[in-house]
């Protein structure tokens, strides 16, 4: 092997320096695929047919999609501070009580910060699941026909509520479904569709490895926080696959929701039964009508409740909502949550601002989509809008 | 230590059978030891701990499932909540507790005493003396470590299936997600789960034998092994090194519980086997180059 009789280690050095080179090389082609395949795997944008923004819409309102399963990638940052999951979470806490319930308002208010993986299902508009993965344990709701499960594996508690005869696509589950699956996200973001926002087809995507088109719906208001929603529509059955929102002068999204695995297949039929498991503590919700009410709008009603009256000021994106509340009226409602008896405008005021205007002064809550101003006087202004125009709302 | 005097003809090109009965007398040199047999020892006794923690509490609390502090993630090993109902998530608790510290630290004595403790003791050279070649010895050396993983997980398993028997009903099975199986079936699930376990060790079971390769000190590769473990251990906890904890050997032990979801979440699995197979390819191919390189001197 050695034809340079140079020094007596030569060979000896050169094995080792091949040998050696081994796991170098191990390490570096492992590199390089960690680097390149997710790359490579997103950086496909298929080549579809062109299509208009119009026909596009049409695909996904006649798309008959139903049945699918697959994993969604849920992650919203609205540059919620730390406080106000807390926050929320005791807001939805009605009546259970406990951080650990399996009530679904408790566990989807997690929902609202940093990622989560969820695996759903669904089988027409009586049979959907809808699960979030944790670690080492699962929270899953399901609905079958008049039932509706909720199963937190962690604490091994059991919720379970009767949605009325009828009702079978109730707005208890729809609730859920409609925060969880791109299709009812995408739908909510295209009833805005009118004179105020453009909406065109932004090329194409490759989302769970399936070709979309990418819909890109874009405020024309001067106003508003939303920069942009894109959402991937499966080119063969007109499915939404993905919804993004990107506030305005930020490329990072405040909601991502997508597929990451999906399946049009009949999901089996056992996915949709749940027998609570022995000792599981079972929470039962018996009046149908107001649970399936409850899971999506009683957080809302209450607080809708303990205002008297609702305004909206502005059209379209730059819609400002106008609350005015008795004042006082905010920390005594929160009273009712129980074991909860914070000061709430203390708490407002820990994570919002001081603005002055010539409506007096209030308390500024920004996040990355929704702000507010609660000024002192007692009016809240709440809208996907800038600091300036809530600011020039309360002035009028 | 080994009985490699009890090799056939020294052939140029020994064969398969060979090279199995380098690895049966590695193997059995290794489990006769007392230091196995103590470490298996412990691995038993932790299901049995449980078993009887969980039992006290749910007499002395009045049956109330899960006891008073599992209120979700935070309550203890995962699936404790589950094992007062059915003695099968015994099983899953035991794994869940041991694979942190109480496994990987037995396969880190035993892969970082196979080289370096035969050096120590000086018979590692003596080892070399037969035909096997460095390649073949490492190979078996290796094979035995991972036959190890293997039975530690077994055995954990086993004793939580035992003890779990014993004390708690056995029944159907409700999945994570709710969905509810046959026993039969969750017995299936806990053996693949166990063998996702102790393929999760492979990981470190290269990486210790690559320690032992460079040290001739049986202690202090132990050590090291172990020493590793605990500082990666505490690595993967730290929120702010997050962009490097995808990349550490045990950031994904824990997803052996997507076995019991309903579909099986395969994306973190797969991650976890690509994870462990890097790690044997490089360690692996760095004990390789360095025990075949080195002089053996004691």
């Amino acid at each position: 092997m050695a034809r340079i009789p140079a020094t007596d280690d030569s060979p000896e050095r050169r094995r080792k320096a091949i040998r050696y080179a081994v796991p170098v090389l191990a390490a570096g082609v492992a590199a390089a695929t960690i680097g390149l395949v997710p790359a490579l795997a997103s950086a496909g944008s298929p080549n579809l047919p062109d299509i208009t923004a119009k026909k596009l819409i049409e695909k996904i309102a006649v798309s008959d999609t139903q049945t699918i399963s697959g994993s969604v990638k849920f992650s919203t940052d609205f540059g919620l501070p730390a406080i106000a999951s807390a926050f929320g979470s005791s807001l939805g806490g009605s009546g259970t009580g406990g951080s650990a319930s399996a009530n679904p308002n408790d566990q989807l208010t997690k929902l609202l910060t940093g990622t989560h993986t969820l695996q759903v299902a669904a089988d027409g508009p009586d049979r959907q699941k809808v699960s979030i993965v944790e670690s080492a344990a699962e929270y899953s709701v399901i609905h079958n026909g008049n039932d509706v499960w909720a199963y937190d594996s962690g604490s091994n508690q059991a919720y379970h509520s009767t949605a009325p005869q009828g009702a079978k696509s109730g707005a208890g589950t729809d609730h859920t479904s409609s925060t969880l699956t791109p299709q009812q996200a995408a739908d909510q973001a295209l009833k805005a569709v009118d004179s105020t926002t453009s909406v065109t087809v932004d090329g194409t995507a490759k989302v769970a490895g399936r070709d979309a088109y990418q819909l890109l719906i874009k405020p024309t208001q001067a106003d508003t926080t939303v920069g942009s929603i894109r959402i991937a529509v499966d080119s063969a059955t007109g499915v939404p696959l993905k919804f993004t929102l990107t506030p305005k002068g930020s490329a990072k999204p405040a909601v991502d929701i997508g597929f990451t695995k999906v399946d049009f297949g009949k999901p089996a039929a056992s996915t949709f039964t749940f027998t609570p498991p022995k000792g599981a503590k079972v929470t039962t919700e018996k009046s149908g009508a107001d649970a399936a009410k409850k899971d999506g709008t009683k957080a809302q009603d209450n607080a809708k409740s303990a205002l008297d009256g609702l305004n909206v000021i502005g059209t379209g994106w730059d819609s400002i909502a106008e609350l005015k509340t008795p004042k006082g009226s905010l920390t005594g409602q929160q009273s009712n949550t129980k074991g909860s008896t914070f000061d709430t405008q203390s708490l407002i005021s820990s994570f919002g601002k001081t603005v002055k205007g010539s409506f007096g002064s209030g308390t500024f809550v920004s996040t990355r989509v929704v702000n507010a101003l609660i000024t002192d006087s007692g009016k809240v202004y709440v809208g996907a809008v800038s600091q300036d125009a809530l600011v020039k709302a309360a002035s009028k | 230590m080994s009985q490699a005097e009890t090799l056939p003809t020294p052939a140029p090109r020994p064969g398969v059978l060979w090279q199995l009965g380098l690895f049966r007398s590695e193997f059995i040199t290794v489990m006769r030891r007392w230091r196995t047999l103590a470490l298996l020892a412990v691995l038993t006794g932790v299901p049995v701990l449980i078993g009887i923690a969980v039992k006290i509490d749910t007499n002395g609390g009045g049956g109330r499932a899960g006891g008073g502090g599992s209120g979700g993630d935070g309550g203890g090993p995962a699936f404790i909540a589950q094992i007062t109902n059915n003695g099968l998530f015994l099983v899953f608790t035991g794994l869940a507790a041991t694979l942190p510290f109480f496994l990987p630290m037995a396969i880190g004595v035993i892969a970082g005493d196979s080289i370096a403790g035969e050096a120590n003791s000086g018979t590692l050279r003596y080892l070399l003396v037969a035909p096997a070649g460095r390649t073949r010895l490492l190979l078996a050396k290796y094979a035995s470590v991972l036959a190890f993983c293997v039975v530690a997980t077994l055995v954990v398993a086993a004793s939580g299936l035992i003890v779990g028997a014993i004390l708690f009903p056995l029944g159907d099975v409700t999945l994570l997600s709710g969905t509810t199986i046959s026993f039969t079936e969750g017995l299936w699930r806990a053996l693949l789960i166990a063998a996702t376990v102790a393929l999760s060790l492979t990981g470190i079971a290269a990486l210790g034998l690559f320690i032992s390769t460079l040290t001739n000190s049986g202690i202090a590769a132990m050590a090291t092994t172990v020493g590793l473990l605990i500082t990666v251990q505490i690595v993967d906890q730290i929120p702010q090194l997050h962009a490097i904890q995808p990349y550490l050997f045990p950031h994904y032990w824990l997803s052996f519980a997507d076995l019991l979801r309903d579909p099986v979440y395969w994306d973190e699995l797969r991650r976890n086997f690509g994870l462990q197979g890097l790690y044997v390819a490089v360690f692996g191919s760095a004990a390789w180059a360095r025990f075949t390189t080195r002089d053996i001197t004691a």
